[in-house]
């Protein structure tokens, strides 16, 4: 779902100055990243599943077209249906045709960025069907009407003290004196208040960390186990997933998974990776009697074989989000898409238009970090200046923004005009500076007298001085 | 055929610049799929022998937060499981896993063990249930469904105690792929196959790991045979 | 100037040109004590990334075939800047994606192409300067030095040469400053958190001093440490590494 990616400023400044919000990213940002450096180090190899797992995605994708026929014919085999989906219109009317089907009133989810997407809750909701998220952070925000503000801790923006607070709202069947000061308390009123749901829920609603070609098999990853009660208990199951989610085999679900867990979570593994193939079988005392796969495009297809298509390599570990230190200075909401932090920053554009999303390939330092983690080789920042020169050569780049960088490579590409200029400019500011030996402020506006002063330069430019030292040698 | 589906398809062939794939290059990738051959396994588990594999069973197992009590004998599991239960303050009540090997077991020892025998239902506290395999990588059990092992046992109680057999515990992911599909061959594909490391849990307050979220709070491995101090077979 | 076969053009960078000439001159001294003969040619201008992260590629692979003609005849190319270098290493060939020539040019430039600390101990096998300098120092590690060229070790290899220096590493090193060229204007108020946090964690470092290998992120590091009143100096490595560290007034202090 696209929010209000345009004011991406306004969005940092009020994240940058909400406190409760600082204290929460500031928790992220040390945690993540050492728990999974920890465990990248307990794995030697590590590095060259890195490779391994990029060529698997890579030929992937390069055929997707035959493992999505292919894993069809598993699904379909097995028992379940797949419906494809070309936009997120098309997604969202396939699960209400099918929770129609079954005159479904109440269903289930696990957590899924694809219907986070697709902007799937409200439309259940306007169309009479009430839907209860069951991962934990996924419930809070639920309550909250927020959207997500990371990809796999979608309510790591907020503090303990936020959530009692909804639950306190929210569950008013419970006694008001209750204590809720601590994570336990909330989990365990969370676990209560949410079990009754899974039992009673017409059909649940998982997503799809990967989608097997060759057993037709989704493949769910969680901590809670919510994903698995969701999909257990109904008597209809039905998986959310984007094209590029395939794999070819379980051996290629199996390298992706040693990478997965350790780059969101620095856990070995996560508590619960589950298989699941087509409904229950013949015999089965439980598991859902329906199972179907709404698979969706939603401008993936157009990605292909572009400069873009590096990006569909992505598995969402987050670890990218997790390094970034706009994402941990601003938090995931200022982004205005679902989708925040660099992998957002390269995917939001290309779902939701460049004009929309300009600012998130932009707001980066090109610091490299996110690349440098990311278990599945993305060049991202080289993506995001793939934007950028979309938005220059499409001239949706400010217009003053333009007209500056023209100048300045008119001049570069002069040494004859620029070295003057360049002396004349030191020359200037130092007589302007250098008795303090900074500036506070310059006389046009600027970003950067606004939060830091601006070193005087030293006078003159080396080129000038290295001309004189030639000429005295 | 639906129409988006054809879109789809058509569009990724349009990326490509080419249809779908001729009969020769499809056949290549189904030959891969059929043969499904191994990407590169990380040596810890791979490299051992199995009485030091059955130990980073165990030691995986316990730092995801599991509890792993080994025994020598299957007849000893009965014990097992009324003195756990009684350790950890819970009835003496199970639904268990209808699966021959647990119905083998000498029940009659431990008449103070209620046990009803089928899925899980709502307010059960206590399950017990056989593994398919486990895998030492990462401590990590591996469940199938089916009509002798409801998934539900997994998730719905409290306390998940598991029944293991020392060579059931293999080194990797893989090497139960290949045992699934050996087994699937004669019984067919399970709905749904587990691999589950610990009891459930949740970061999603402040980063602040919490065990119980919304499956088990408890995972209990019974591993029998080979215990730690037994020499090499 | 010294004799030797080993002819360097020195890439002095836009911003060493116009803000610090001296660091100029101090990866001048350190190539010559590393035996080499440095020239600096007027023909060049800036390595063109202002261009490139902004988008307008064409502008910058004009400005990459100006720099790859001035720099042709050359044995190396010396930086002392791990963004320029890092730039004309690892990006100036992609810019030639279509010109077969131009890329077999690009990537000569590249291969040759060092950025200074990296040159001197990697190349030269310059370990030891003759410099004294007796402060408690912390490093900031410039992200593309960092993470494009693999530079870390080569600047904390010299810097243990100098007499009476200490370092203090950082918490966080890997972490942005926060500058990032146009970044730091277009979103102050992020490049301001990152850069309060950077300071914060120099503060924390004890040192008297950081120092660091790019001076875009010394403008960003010294411009904050002096709006906050810090007393901390910030300092390109290079000069601390030739002695002119004692004369030289540190980055944004009156000259
Ligand atoms: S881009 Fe890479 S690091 Fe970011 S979420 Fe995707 S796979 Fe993880």
């Amino acid at each position: 779902m696209l929010l209000n990616s345009r004011d991406f400023p306004a969005n940092a400044r009020e994240g940058l100055g909400n406190p409760t919000l600082q204290k929460a990213l500031s928790m992220a940002r040390t945690g993540f990243p050492e728990k999974r450096a920890r465990a990248i180090e307990r794995l030697p190899e590590f590095e060259s599943l890195r490779e391994k797992a990029r060529a698997i995605k890579e030929a992937t994708l390069a055929n997707l077209d035959f493992y999505l026929e292919t894993y069809e014919n598993k699904v379909l085999a097995a028992g379940g249906k797949v419906h494809w989906a070309r936009s997120a219109s098309e997604a969202r009317e396939a699960v209400l045709a099918i929770c129609r089907s079954v005159g479904a009133k109440t269903v289930t989810k696990g957590k899924s960025m694809v219907a986070e997407e697709v902007g799937l809750n409200p439309f259940l909701e306007e169309n009479g069907i009430t839907p209860i998220e069951t991962d934990l952070g996924e419930y809070i925000i639920q309550l909250r009407r927020e959207p997500p503000s990371h990809i796999i801790a979608p309510a790591i923006h907020l503090v303990k003290e936020e959530v009692a607070q909804s639950f306190r709202e929210a569950h008013r069947e419970l006694p008001p004196q209750r204590p809720l000061s601590e994570a336990r308390q909330l989990c365990d009123e969370a676990r209560a208040v949410l079990r009754p749901r899974f039992l009673a829920a017409d059909a649940g609603i998982t997503g799809a960390n990967f989608l097997v070609a060759e057993t037709g098999s989704s493949l769910i990853v969680t901590n809670e186990g919510n994903g698995d009660l969701t999909q257990l208990l109904p008597r209809v199951h039905i998986v959310m997933a984007s094209i590029e989610k395939l794999v070819p085999t379980l051996e290629d679900a199996a390298t992706l998974l040693r990478l997965l867990a350790r780059s969101a979570t620095g856990q070995e593994f996560s508590a619960y990776t589950t298989l699941s193939t087509g409904p229950r079988r013949e015999g089965d005392e439980d598991g859902p009697e329906a199972y179907h796969v709404v698979l969706l495009d939603n401008g993936r297809s157009a990605l292909l074989g572009g400069e873009f298509e590096d990006i569909l390599r992505c598995i969402r570990c987050a670890a990218c989000l997790n390094h970034c230190p706009v994402y941990t200075a601003v938090g995931g909401h200022a982004y205005g898409t679902v989708y925040p932090g660099p992998m957002g920053a390269v995917l939001s554009p290309a779902l939701f238009g460049l004009e929309e999303c300009a600012h998130l390939p932009n707001a980066s330092t090109f610091c490299g970090r996110c690349e440098a983690v990311c278990p599945m080789q993305i060049p991202l920042p080289k993506m995001m200046r793939g934007w950028r020169e979309r938005e220059f050569t499409q001239k949706k780049a400010p217009a003053v923004a333009r007209a500056a960088l023209r100048l300045w490579a008119f001049f570069a590409l002069r040494p004859g005009l620029y070295h003057p200029f360049a002396r004349i400019v030191a020359r200037a500011l130092f007589a302007a500076g250098a008795r303090r030996g900074r500036f506070r402020s310059l006389l046009f506006h600027s970003g950067w007298t606004a939060v830091r002063d601006l070193p005087a330069p030293e006078g003159r430019t080396f080129h000038h001085l290295w001309a004189k030292r030639r000429k005295g040698a | 055929m639906s129409e988006p589906r054809e879109e789809i398809l058509g569009a990724i062939r349009r990326a490509f610049k080419r249809g779908a794939l001729a009969a020769e290059a499809a056949g290549e990738l189904s030959r891969r799929l059929a043969a499904h051959p191994r990407n590169p396994v990380p040596q810890r588990a791979a490299a051992l022998e199995e009485e030091d594999r059955l130990r980073l069973f165990v030691a995986m197992a316990e730092e995801a937060d599991a509890r792993v009590s080994q025994l020598d004998s299957l007849d000893a599991v009965p014990a097992a499981v009324a003195e756990y239960l009684a350790r950890e303050n819970l009835p003496a009540e199970i639904v268990m896993a209808p699966d021959p090997m647990l119905e083998a077991l000498p029940w009659k020892r431990e008449p103070l063990l209620a046990i009803r025998r089928g899925r899980a239902e709502a307010g059960d506290a206590v399950s017990l249930t056989p593994a398919f395999a486990a895998i030492a990588e990462t401590g990590t059990l591996m469940l199938i469904s089916g009509a002798e092992t409801p998934t539900s046992l997994n998730f719905l109680p409290d306390t998940h105690i598991v029944v293991v057999a020392a060579r059931q515990v293999v080194a990797s992911y893989e090497e139960g792929f290949d045992l699934l599909r050996a087994a699937a061959a004669e019984k067919g594909w399970p709905r749904t196959v587990n691999f589950v490391t610990g009891p459930s849990r949740t970061a999603d307050i402040e980063q602040t790991i919490e065990l119980g979220a919304h499956g088990p709070r408890r995972l209990h491995i019974i591993l029998v045979g080979e215990r730690e101090p037994a020499g090499k077979k | 100037m010294a004799e030797t076969g080993v002819r360097v053009g020195l890439f002095v960078t836009c911003l060493v040109d116009l803000f610090r000439p001296s660091v100029g001159f101090a990866a001048v001294k350190l190539l010559e004590e590393a035996g080499c003969s440095v020239e600096a040619p007027f023909a060049q201008t800036c390595c063109g990334q202002p261009s490139y992260n902004s988008g307008d590629r064409q502008s910058a692979t004009r400005i990459a075939e100006k720099v790859i003609e001035t720099f042709a005849d050359y044995d190396y190319v010396v930086v002392p800047s791990g963004s320029c270098a890092g730039m004309i290493r690892r990006h100036y060939p992609g810019l030639f994606a279509e010109d077969a020539e131009m890329r077999a040019r690009a990537e000569a430039l590249a291969a040759k192409t060092y950025e200074l600390t990296s040159f001197l101990v990697g190349v030269r096998g310059f370990t030891r300067v003759k410099a004294r300098w007796r402060k408690r120092v912390t490093y900031h590690d410039g992200c593309s030095g960092l993470r494009e060229l693999g530079v870390r070790d080569e600047p904390r290899t010299l810097l243990a040469s100098v007499e009476g220096l200490a370092l203090s590493e950082l918490s966080g090193a890997e972490t942005c400053c926060g500058f990032g060229g146009s970044f730091a204007v277009k979103y102050p108020d992020i490049s301001d958190k990152m850069v309060a946090d950077k300071v914060a964690d120099i503060a924390a470092s004890g040192a008297e001093a950081v120092l660091c290998g790019d001076l875009g992120c010394l403008l960003n590091i010294a411009g904050k440490l002096c709006r906050l009143g810090r007393a901390v100096e910030a300092r390109h490595v290079a000069e601390v590494l030739a002695g002119m560290a004692e004369e030289l007034p540190p980055i944004g202090a009156p000259g």
